[in-house]
């Protein structure tokens, strides 16, 4: 099988769970999206071709929703995404200088993703951790009460 | 239900789970089954404790008492200690902070635990734990005894009004629901909690998540629903897991999907998930999210209870409103309408953040003052310094000053005030807060959240935005104040829904209270509170300076120049105002003039 053909049956398999577990009801795009983004990173558009196809839905509305929500993205994203919180209470308690070190320290700016495919670095609203900030979020592990000189430990345990 | 001698309660929050919390749980029970403990003392997962510093931690009841820094290879010695030989294990006892929540300590004497009752106290998962504590109670009684009708009539009473922050009556949000003829009603809660720095409706649901299931279940049966959604924010996935978990146990037992405890009543409850859009927090805008859509507010009337999801009656209430709802049928109306004043009834929960010694959750009764919470609950001002102002209400919400201080907190104290209630976050700031720099972050999370429909919240909050960054970079101009005025007012009367009509409020307030500093800004460059970067300079006092280098080394653009032992130098057009010399300088040498 070549490289393309097993990207596409990943992607296949993908949008295929997701609306097995949700249904292919119009009501459940939101869960189906989030499922597939989850899964392969990104939306990619021969995934939102297929939702279509399966929900009856015209694409231009699962584009539109696609784009609204800012946990879904139409553009590909590195294996471990990197969510900073940019908040009020995190900003005050020393956030500014955690994320001039999770920039530093990957070279990124907010949105950006690695050339190696590795991480992506973006901003997310209030996590409310607030109790334990600054916060960053990477994959689906939480880190609170952070200091500038512990990111770089912190990003050596996704060395996989 | 069985009985323990002991319960230890675990610490399962992300921060406890890296320092292996679980394999801690795993090791405590293969121990307690080799010593024969295991049908005396019960071992739980909770959510956080306390610092999570030396994690993992547990609590060990009913002694109260709390462990940190436990390995696997501890657990033996902690089990014959405390268990077989019934002894404290000192060397993993933290001294003094038997019951140390982070987020939500023991309560002050001004306090009043309603809707925070449970949390930290019991198992979120474990419906029995709720069960024990009267949980589910007050739906046996209405199934049992009282009409639809008495119900309402309950809550109308009890004077509840919804803790969302508009404060609409609930029961008339209820009748009017139930009054609107349809085959199907639905009864949504709305956990989108949104608003930065408030955080009280995740830990009701992260920790007494059945409190929220027996108020909508209650609520359905009031307006005649069968049919009911959590619509919880994505970024709150230990929430949704556990509101999931709950509705399971839930529905094994009978206390909710069909024949509800035997009767003829059924409610089927899911959970939602946002996908993360502020706006979404927006009644209109939920439904519309619920229902795979983007999440764009559309106009009111018509309202939710008369057309709302799919077009049916809905039924929307806040997370605290419905924690509220068992607590009043228990314990009745009068005893929830004693608290509060004339028209607000009941407690609030606040998350306190900022320049305050105490921060996290605080439940209070309604009237209380902003003094009393912030000086009494929340123990004054960080180091020392003064207070200047505290904004409520969330980036909707106004900044109120010291004059402000002892307005009672109730619905329409607040909004007479140029603020409003909101759901609860409250950030309280010292003397070393630029408001006109406080209004611009506030603006940049709005304008940034707009959902772009409609053009006066679209355009007008950018073109606020761009003001303030003007007037921040020390290029306001003439006429600047009265243009903010203007937008503001037009925003607020244009705007589609609750975002844009109240984005304006944070400017609004801070141009009332602090106008002084908008002027020091645009017409002497000046600002007051040392804030804005264009408009302040670094010095070095060449007394107190040593000439030790530090800040010379760690200055990133190399602006700092002197001889060993002697006075440095800062030039200000390379300083890029950044700051890091001044948190470097240990004689405190470094001013900002």
């Amino acid at each position: 099988m070549t490289i393309v053909k097993e990207n596409e049956q990943r992607m296949l398999d993908a949008v295929e769970k997701a609306i097995q577990q949700h249904g292919d009801s119009r009501d459940e795009l939101i869960p189906i999206l989030t499922d597939v983004n989850r899964t392969l990173g990104y939306l990619p558009s021969e995934a939102l071709e297929e939702i279509s196809r399966k929900l009856k839905s015209p694409r231009s509305q699962l584009f539109s929703v696609a784009s609204f929500y800012h946990m879904l993205s139409t553009k590909p994203r590195g294996k471990h995404v990197i969510q900073f919180c940019e908040s009020a209470p995190c900003h005050v308690v020393g956030g500014r200088e955690v994320w001039q070190a999770l920039q530093d320290t990957l070279q990124l700016d907010s949105g950006e993703t690695s050339e190696d495919g590795k991480w992506t670095l973006i901003t997310t609203s209030c996590l409310g951790l607030c109790g334990v900030g600054p916060v960053v979020v990477i994959d689906d592990d939480a880190y609170g009460n952070l200091t500038a000189e512990q990111i770089p430990a912190i990003l050596e345990r996704y060395n996989d | 239900m069985k009985y323990f001698r002991s319960h230890v309660l675990v610490c399962v929050d992300p921060e406890c789970l890296n320092k292996g919390a679980h394999q801690v749980i795993d090791a405590l029970n293969d121990e307690l089954v080799a010593t024969g403990l295991i049908n005396e003392v019960q071992v739980l997962e909770t959510s956080r404790i306390g610092g999570c510093a030396n994690g993992p931690e547990m609590m060990v009841y009913p002694e109260g008492v709390h462990y940190a820094g436990l390995t696997t290879d501890d657990v033996p010695f902690l089990v014959e200690e405390h268990f077989l030989k019934g002894r404290i294990a000192k060397k993993f006892l933290i001294p003094g902070k038997s019951i140390e929540d982070e987020e939500l300590s023991a309560p002050t004497s001004k306090e009043i635990r309603v809707v925070l009752r449970n949390c930290g106290q019991i198992d979120p998962e474990n419906i029995e734990d709720y069960i024990a504590e009267d949980g589910y109670m007050a739906l046996g009684n209405i199934l049992s005894s009282l009409s639809p009708e008495d119900v309402i009539e309950v809550i109308k009473k009890s004077g509840l009004r919804g803790r969302g922050g508009a404060g609409f009556p609930t029961y008339l949000k209820w009748q009017l629901t139930r009054n609107t003829p349809s085959d199907l009603r639905y009864v949504v809660c709305n956990a989108d909690e949104g608003d930065p720095g408030a955080f009280m409706n995740r830990r009701v649901l992260e920790s007494d998540p059945h409190s929220v299931i027996e108020g909508m279940t209650i609520a359905a049966y009031a307006i005649g629903a069968s049919q009911g959604y959590v619509y919880c924010r994505a970024e709150y996935p230990i929430a949704v897991a556990t509101l999931n978990r709950a509705i399971e146990q839930a529905k094994s037992i009978g206390l909710l999907g069909d024949n509800i405890l035997g009767t003829d009543f059924s409610f089927n409850l899911e959970v939602r998930m946002g996908a993360g859009a502020f706006v979404c927090g927006e009644e209109t805008a939920l439904m519309s999210s619920i229902e795979g859509n983007r999440g764009e507010p559309r106009p009111r009337p018509p309202f939710p209870s008369v057309k709302g999801l799919w077009g049916q009656p809905t039924n929307i209430n806040n997370v605290e409103t419905y924690a509220n709802v068992p607590q009043i049928i228990l314990k009745g109306a009068d005893w929830f309408a004693s608290m509060g004043t004339e028209k607000s009834k009941g407690t609030k929960t606040f998350a306190l953040a900022g320049d305050i010694n105490h921060t996290g959750l605080i439940e209070v009764p309604m009237g209380i003052s902003l003094r009393e919470i912030i000086f009494d609950v929340g123990m004054g001002i960080k180091n020392g310094k003064e207070f200047k102002a505290v904004q409520t209400g969330g980036p909707m919400g106004g900044c109120l000053p010291k004059e402000y201080l002892d307005l009672p907190v109730d619905y329409e104290s607040l909004v007479q005030a140029g603020s409003m209630m909101g759901s609860g976050g409250m950030i309280v700031m010292d003397e070393d807060t630029c408001m006109v720099d406080i209004a611009r972050f506030f603006m940049e999370f709005t304008q940034e959240e707009s959902c772009g429909k409609c053009t006066p919240c679209r355009v007008g909050t950018k073109r606020i935005l761009e003001i303030l960054e003007r007037i921040c970079d020390g290029e306001g101009r003439d006429g600047d104040i009265e243009q903010l005025e203007m937008l503001c007012q037009e925003i607020k009367s244009n705007s589609l829904c609750g975002l844009g009509q109240g984005a304006p409020n944070p400017v609004e307030s801070t141009l009332k209270h602090f106008r002084d500093e908008y002027e020091a800004h645009i017409y002497n460059k000046q600002c007051p509170a040392k804030v804005c970067k264009a408009m302040i300079r670094y010095e070095i006092m060449e007394d107190s300076c040593t000439g030790c280098t530090v800040c010379a080394r760690n200055c990133p653009v190399n602006a700092i120049t002197g001889e060993r032992r002697q006075p440095h130098l800062i030039d200000p057009d390379t300083c890029i105002r950044c700051g890091i010399c001044v948190q470097v300088c240990n004689f405190n040498a470094i001013e900002v003039v």
